[in-house]
């Protein structure tokens, strides 16, 4: 079986989030980025592949030289070789494209990304890749099981979980509960020098065509100042809530 | 041309949040002088949506749509879209309309825009806001192309009555049948799920252990709200991964949220930003999630919650 994962390189979670040049940019200064936990849930389920089933598995990433650190700490980890198509990634649109055109070259079974990044948030690019190359896709995934060509997806619906079947191929859109928090890789010495002898190829993208563009970013106002009440006075609390903030 | 609407329904009763959507459709129809068409799968309680203006209903009544598949119900909004030349097409936030705009967004060479929190600020060029960097900020975007799907963040919004007398329409409906197959559903009837709560009950590590939840559960229960809780919670494997609230985890945009026991890191405030009103319940005084709560008690948990939730017993007993 042929894995690829798509990977986003975005702001450690931790981040506190800047914005420069008259709020119309992202403010990267001090900023660690890490592999788009999402995407790092897909990666691992993708390397319990690889270990018990023997899966190959390849990742990819849209972005410019500052991606190349995420993408061979998935090398280090457990995947087998690397692409990055050498592009500024723009808008979900694009890099979706961008993405389907690479799978559409290569012939993978199955492609793993995760249910949205962190930092966009936009939640579409494993869809629209789906749609372009006709895969089947299921997305908020938290349990995938391969036999053979069939696959068994648990995805998450409000209040619960339903559980599909297909054939491959196959597109999941990856979040947590797909593996055990426990279960993620941490590079270790050997893997990383692996990783230097494994495949990593710089691509050159093909397409600018974008549907959105990001003008302006704002921070959310500061809060108004917290309410104190003490634990002997809960009748205060109630009656801020019902009649302050309206909400009981 | 027209807005579209796809409306959600669940057991024949119509979501909340696709009121919002059908009431954010029809402020953007003031705008931009185009009709609202609501398009209903497999519902049959429609009353309900007159209260909030569309001046067409779509009504699809199809029994291999019974089940929700996002590749069939793409299909059949785009068909509907095509039809009614839509040249917005407006969904909520949810798991499942998420997960067919993408789809639907191919379908008719459109833009999706998700978690969209305002009216456009201008329609030429279509300029709407939405949060970003996992509600650490927004952003204003610009889309470039005709046709747009936007989806409408919980509460964001609100919801706005404006009766009308739509028309009914029940079409037959054309789509290409998915192959993914739904083998079981499994939802917990007895609890409300995070997604359609008004008010989530969350706790954190301070509750020191999986059996101490029952307070959380009863306090939950009296204010008909679901439960949640922090990253470590979950990891630990004290409460299920699909109660995670946070960067990692699930954003909760719900009118009142209770932290009890949880210090707030920011991945977790992250998360629960767009809430309207935050209460934290915290012994230490110096938790970071009193400086974004709107009310804060500083005290024991396992105190303060059992008789909270006795004060307010007594106080909806007071008021029915």
């Amino acid at each position: 079986m042929k894995i690829l994962v798509c990977i986003s390189c975005v702001p450690d979670t931790t981040s506190k989030i800047n914005f420069k040049n008259n709020d119309t940019e992202f403010d990267n200064s001090q900023i660690q980025y890490i592999i788009n936990p999402n995407d790092e849930f897909g990666l691992t389920r993708a390397i319990w592949f690889k270990e018990n089933d023997g899966a190959e598995i390849d990742v990819v990433s849209v972005g410019l030289d500052n991606n190349d650190q995420i993408l061979r700490k998935a090398l280090a980890i457990g995947a087998d070789s690397a692409f990055r198509i050498n592009q500024e990634a723009l808008d979900s649109f694009q890099v979706a494209k961008l993405l389907s055109a690479h799978i559409s070259n290569n012939n993978y079974d199955l492609v793993i990304a995760g249910r949205e990044s962190i930092d966009y948030n936009g939640g579409m690019v494993p869809g629209i890749i789906a749609e372009i190359l006709k895969f089947n896709y299921v997305t908020n995934c938290v349990g995938l099981e391969i036999t053979d060509s069939s696959a068994e997806i648990k995805r998450e619906i409000e209040g619960g979980v339903e559980t599909l079947t297909c054939k491959l191929p196959l597109i999941i859109g990856a979040q947590k509960g797909l593996v055990e928090e426990s279960d993620l890789k941490i590079p270790n010495m050997r893997g990383i020098m692996q990783a230097r002898q494994k495949p990593f190829e710089i691509i050159q993208g093909k397409t600018e065509e974008t549907k959105t563009k990001t003008i302006k970013f704002e921070k959310p106002e500061s809060n108004k100042e917290i309410k104190l009440v003490s634990p002997d006075n809960l009748d205060e609390l109630i009656q801020y809530l019902h009649n302050e903030a309206k909400v009981i | 041309m027209s807005i579209l609407v796809y409306i959600e329904s669940n057991q024949n009763q119509i979501k909340k949040s696709s009121f919002e959507s059908l009431s954010y459709a029809k402020k953007l129809s003031k705008l931009i002088s185009l009709d609202v068409i609501a398009v209903v799968i497999n519902c049959s309680e429609l009353a309900p949506l007159s209260d909030f203006g569309p001046d067409k209903i779509i009504s699809i009544n199809e029994k291999e749509l019974e089940l929700f598949n996002a590749h069939n119900y793409a299909d059949v909004i785009s068909n509907v879209s095509k039809s009614v030349s839509a040249k917005n097409i407006i969904i909520s936030d949810s798991i499942n309309c998420k997960y067919l705009a993408s789809l639907l967004s191919v379908k008719l060479n459109a833009a999706f825009v998700s978690n969209v929190v305002s009216l456009p600020n201008s329609t030429n060029p279509f300029v709407v806001k939405r949060s970003t960097f996992s509600n650490k900020a927004f952003c204003e975007i610009e889309i470039n192309s005709e046709i747009k799907i936007l989806s409408i963040s919980k509460n964001s919004i609100g919801l706005n009555e404006n009766k009308s007398e739509p028309i009914i329409i029940n079409p037959d409906i054309n789509f290409t049948e998915s192959k993914l197959t739904s083998e079981s559903i499994k939802v917990s009837e007895e609890k409300v799920s995070i997604e359609d709560a008004d008010v989530v009950v969350s706790a954190g590590r301070g509750l020191k252990g999986p059996e101490n939840w029952n307070i959380v559960e009863d306090l939950a229960k009296t204010l008909n709200a679901a439960t949640a809780c922090s990253k470590p919670v979950s990891d630990m494997g004290w409460r299920p991964h699909s109660e995670h609230v946070g960067q990692t985890g699930k954003p909760v945009s719900t009118n009142l949220y209770i932290a009890i026991g949880i210090s707030g890191a920011i991945q977790h405030l992250a998360g629960v930003s767009s809430s309207k009103v935050k209460v934290v319940i915290n012994n230490d005084p110096e938790a970071p999630f009193f400086k974004v709560a709107d009310y804060g008690i500083v005290g024991d948990a396992f105190e303060v919650v059992p008789k909270l939730n006795e004060k307010l017993k007594a106080f909806q007993a007071e008021n029915n």
